[in-house]
């Protein structure tokens, strides 16, 4: 066991981990954040995409002990005062979700875009979101919902 | 078949309503399976076969029991007595359909890589995770088979001794017509042969399964990942010998199903029994590549079609013989897929002359079932990509063949003898070649050509007809289905201005609970928001028939409609009561009843039906109503769709630059929806055409064994989608809708693949198998070079 210290959502944490628990079971079963879920076991869905020091990250292929002394975001702290991030607004007004089960982690890893490129074009959203997969939507409403928050 | 639609769209009915769906999903507050614990659950993991077929000489569990925080662990002869027969089968098309027992865990013989030969069940998912490893199986691998052609061969290994054959069953269907006549005189035979590539469904959320019980009274609550809780409720009652009113079925939010959650699956029926045998919570999740070999797949059928034709191109006869792998055992409904087709491959043309054939096989490999389209996108396929091989033969637009032999008359009754509610073909194909501007692209090609670009421009057409919401039951029952055609709903005006409806469809990311509530509430006079729609929950709704093939709306949806007419027919009784008039003086209108001196609302009828204080002499109190709706005939939705494609001869790579869908679904109730329903079927169907194969190698091993190597396409890959709609409302039922979950996926392989072959065809390619990768683009073009 470690210890670990990790700020989730603005809340802080001291945890004894097991070294092989990945950060995403962290998330879901030690602090019951299951708005972060897994699809896949080889980083290739993106389902599991969380903030790292705000930089979008997948948290099946990140050991609970490497976000030591760092600042995680989960869907669960992207609202702010009861208040939907642009996002997760436009994710609804586009019909840019079906089942909702790569939303989390499509909405986070659209945010880290736009903190990088802020009015990125629709191609490179499209490339942007290359390690995020849906199966429902077609992608469409996606890169229109994302367009539509971009500056 | 019943009086024209009665609906006016445009205000609640045909408004693009935002989601209700989606407010707790973009804020991570859904309730998926994986998210329930609690205290005293154990986990349970599945000892995997690595070998395709081998014989179990050994499975000892001893080694795992030893493990740290191992409760128990069984192989599958120590669980071989706590089942009443296999997984069921819902479907054996034939008398003589093999149908060999399918128990949850193996015991004898693995017949196929990921077949479950015992389960450990642990305190926690990491301990379940290494007691796996620890389970010592002594295998002795055996020769296996994967190609269903060649399992049918004399020497081929068997997957089942006891059968003495690798054949399922044989299926036939013949019009009345001689087609060996119509072939005889045909001036033209066109004969093509196609595969249908081996798909993994991949919704995002993997399987899970969680069961309590309730030991001492014998009652088990299993929420499952299913697309069915209903149809699984009963066969896991019967599997598992627990009485069918003591057993729970949940479906929370689902993520994600397209036919590979509409099953009952092994690890269902071991949640259920280890929780019996421990008296604890049981919790089952798939890893994604465990996913891959023990959650069904789709298609994997040879096809064989061939076309007579008049000189002019008059189709006079088709036919087809399949030989479809079943996998090694039978799911749900794995032998009925293909036959899903049977009635399709004529597409949307008038042929007199029909003949059908299939052929199902085992093979060492995963089961195959339902995935989006399920025999629909293969017949589509084999018909369209015959045409344009007609077509090209003839010297003719592959547009005017088509119109030269599309049907026109409404109801239409096929040569294979089902009966097409209503359609109108030419309408959709002249929408689509004009929103693709066809005409241009057939002039840019032809410049292409003439300049000698190496990027060949190509265009692909796909005029399709498909049949959904399976029904009318007595139809089904003639063909062999196990259940019936028909759903449920219950419509509860509640005493203070809100209702719920109550419906037997199991939605995972279609939006029933917005579409539900848009029917609801332009029938009564509610807000949408005013309507909450209840679903997924066997105690809740008791009975129901779930969501698969395009049913929901053209069934469940239809069956809404028809209690809220009964809750009208109460209310006006009410309301004619109130007003002091005979029933006949009083107007309904969408949730006003209107006497000759005075109105009153339904909401407020609600109310007082509840009280009870002042009804009519010997009224029953209380506003709600239910119907079960048995559908009079299948909903056949329609469409024209074109790809456009650039290849590259010198890379073989293909560019998929646009892609016009014009579909025709009926009455649209959300078309927010229905667009995205279009999209999502599209993405899928473009995959198969273009990226997404299971591939085994000679042993049965699965190749493609995660999602690094089984290409589901990313955002990158797909083009933004060129939707179009024309509108044909049913006749058959009063909403005059029809299905829409897969008319993508049904349309697009072929419009795409013959957009490719199109593109390739002056050069004197044929066919390109798919998924239509770089390699076999550059190989088919390598083999008429040289």
């Amino acid at each position: 066991m470690r210890s670990v210290s990790l700020t989730v959502n603005g809340v802080l944490y001291e945890l004894e981990l097991e070294p092989r628990e990945l950060l995403v079971y962290v998330l879901r079963e030690r602090l019951g954040l299951t708005g972060t879920v897994v699809g896949c076991d080889t980083s290739s869905c993106g389902a599991c995409t969380v903030l790292l020091d705000g930089e979008s990250v997948k948290s099946c292929t990140l050991l609970g002990v490497q976000a030591d002394g760092h600042e995680v975001t989960t869907i669960e702290g992207l609202a702010q005062d009861g208040e939907l991030h642009p996002l997760q607004e436009s994710f609804h007004e586009h019909h840019a979700l079906q089942c909702g089960y790569c939303t989390s982690g499509m909405v986070l890893a659209a945010v880290s875009l736009l903190e990088e490129n802020p009015s990125p074009s629709a191609d490179e959203i499209r490339h942007a979101l290359e390690g995020n997969i849906c199966r429902c939507t077609g992608y469409q409403n996606i890169v229109a919902a994302i367009e539509a928050v971009a500056r | 078949m019943s009086a024209a639609p009665q609906v006016e769209t445009g205000r609640i009915i045909g408004a693009p309503v935002g989601r209700k769906e989606d407010l707790p999903l973009v804020q991570g507050q859904a309730q998926w399976v994986d998210n329930m614990h609690v205290p005293g659950t154990v986990y349970l993991g599945v000892v995997r076969s690595p070998y395709a077929h081998a014989r179990l000489a050994k499975v000892d569990v001893g080694p795992a029991l030893a493990h740290a925080g191992v409760v128990a662990a069984w192989s599958g002869d120590d669980l071989a007595g706590d089942w009443n027969g296999g997984l069921p089968c819902a479907w054996l098309p034939t008398e003589d359909t093999n149908a060999p027992t399918h128990l949850p865990l193996a015991t004898g013989k693995a017949r196929h890589a990921g077949d479950g030969v015992a389960v450990v069940a642990a305190t926690s998912r990491a301990a379940a995770e290494d007691a796996v490893e620890l389970v010592e199986v002594e295998y002795e691998p055996l020769p296996a088979v994967v190609d269903p052609e060649a399992a049918l061969a004399e020497d081929a290994p068997l997957v089942h001794d006891e059968l003495g054959t690798n054949r399922c069953y044989t299926w036939t269907l013949e019009s009345a017509d001689g087609v060996d006549a119509l072939f005889a005189d045909a001036d033209v035979v066109v004969k093509e042969r196609y595969y249908q590539n081996r798909l993994i469904p991949n919704a995002v959320e993997p399987r899970a399964v969680f069961v309590q019980p309730l030991p001492a009274a014998g009652e088990y609550t299993m929420w499952s990942t299913t697309q069915v809780p209903h149809i699984a409720r009963v066969l896991l009652s019967g599997l598992c010998g627990i009485s069918e009113a003591k057993l729970r079925v949940i479906a929370p939010d689902v993520g994600g199903g397209f036919g590979s959650k509409l099953n009952v699956y092994a690890e269902e029926a071991l949640a259920l029994v280890v929780a019996r045998r421990l008296g604890r919570p049981v919790k089952w999740t798939e890893t994604r590549s465990e996913g891959y070999t023990s959650t069904i797949h789709g298609r994997d059928v040879w096809q064989e079609i061939e076309l007579a034709a008049t000189a002019d191109g008059k189709i006079t006869a088709v036919r087809v013989r399949l030989t479809a792998a079943m996998g090694a055992y039978l799911q749900l409904v794995t032998p009925g897929i293909p036959l899903l087709g049977a009635w399709l491959y004529a597409g949307a043309y008038d042929i007199p002359g029909y003949s059908f054939e299939c052929t199902g096989v085992f093979t060492h490999t995963t089961p195959t079932d339902a995935y989006r389209g399920a025999g629909r996108p293969e017949a589509t396929y084999a018909i369209e990509r015959a045409v344009d091989a007609l077509a090209r033969r003839l010297g003719k637009d592959p547009a005017e063949l088509r119109r030269l032999n599309f049907i026109r008359e409404f109801p239409a009754t096929l040569a294979s003898g089902l009966t097409i509610d209503s359609g109108d073909y030419d309408a959709s194909l002249d929408a689509a070649l004009a929103q693709a501007g066809y005409e241009e692209l057939r002039a840019e090609q032809a410049s292409r050509r003439a300049a000698g670009d190496a990027r060949r421009l190509g265009v692909g057409l796909c005029t399709y007809v498909e049949m959904c919401g399976l029904a009318p039951s007595r139809v089904l029952g003639a063909i062999r289905y196990g259940a019936g055609g028909w759903d449920t709903a219950t419509v509860r005006c509640l005493p203070t201005g809100t209702a719920q409806a109550l419906t037997g469809t199991s939605p995972h990311g279609q939006g029933h609970e917005t579409t539900w509530a848009q029917i609801v509430a332009d029938r009564l006079g509610y807000d949408v928001d005013e309507v909450e729609v209840l679903h997924g929950d066997t105690s809740v709704v008791p009975l129901g028939m779930d969501t698969y093939g395009s049913r929901s709306l053209a069934v469940g949806g239809v069956a809404l409609y028809h209690a809220c007419e009964r809750i009208v027919a109460k209310a006006q009784a009410i309301a004619a009561y109130r007003l002091g008039v005979d029933e006949s003086r009083v107007e309904y209108d969408r949730g006003t009843f209107t006497g000759p001196e005075g109105s009153v609302t339904l909401k407020e009828i609600a109310l007082s039906a509840w009280t009870a204080h002042d009804l009519p002499d010997g009224m029953e109190p209380g506003l709600e109503a239910s119907y079960v709706y048995d559908p009079p005939n299948f909903s056949w939705p329609g469409g024209a769709h074109v790809a456009v494609v650039e290849v590259d001869t010198e890379t073989g790579a293909v560019d998929l630059l646009r892609y016009v869908a014009v579909d025709d679904v009926g009455t649209v109730i959300n078309p927010l929806i229905v667009e995205g329903q279009v999209h999502g079927g599209l993405a899928q169907g473009v995959a198969q055409a273009l990226y997404e194969e299971a591939v085994y190698d000679e042993d049965g091993n699965l190749m493609t064994s995660t999602m690094t190597t089984y290409l589901v396409p990313s955002a990158a890959e797909l083009p933004d989608w060129e939707v179009g709609r024309t509108e044909t409302p049913s006749p058959t039922n009063p909403l005059g809708v029809k299905g829409v979950g897969e008319t993508g996926a049904i349309a697009s392989p072929a419009a795409v693949m013959n957009a490719v072959v199109d593109a390739l065809a002056a050069d004197g390619v044929a066919d390109v198998p798919m998924p239509a990768t770089p390699e076999r683009v550059w190989r088919a073009l390598e083999e008429v070079r040289t």
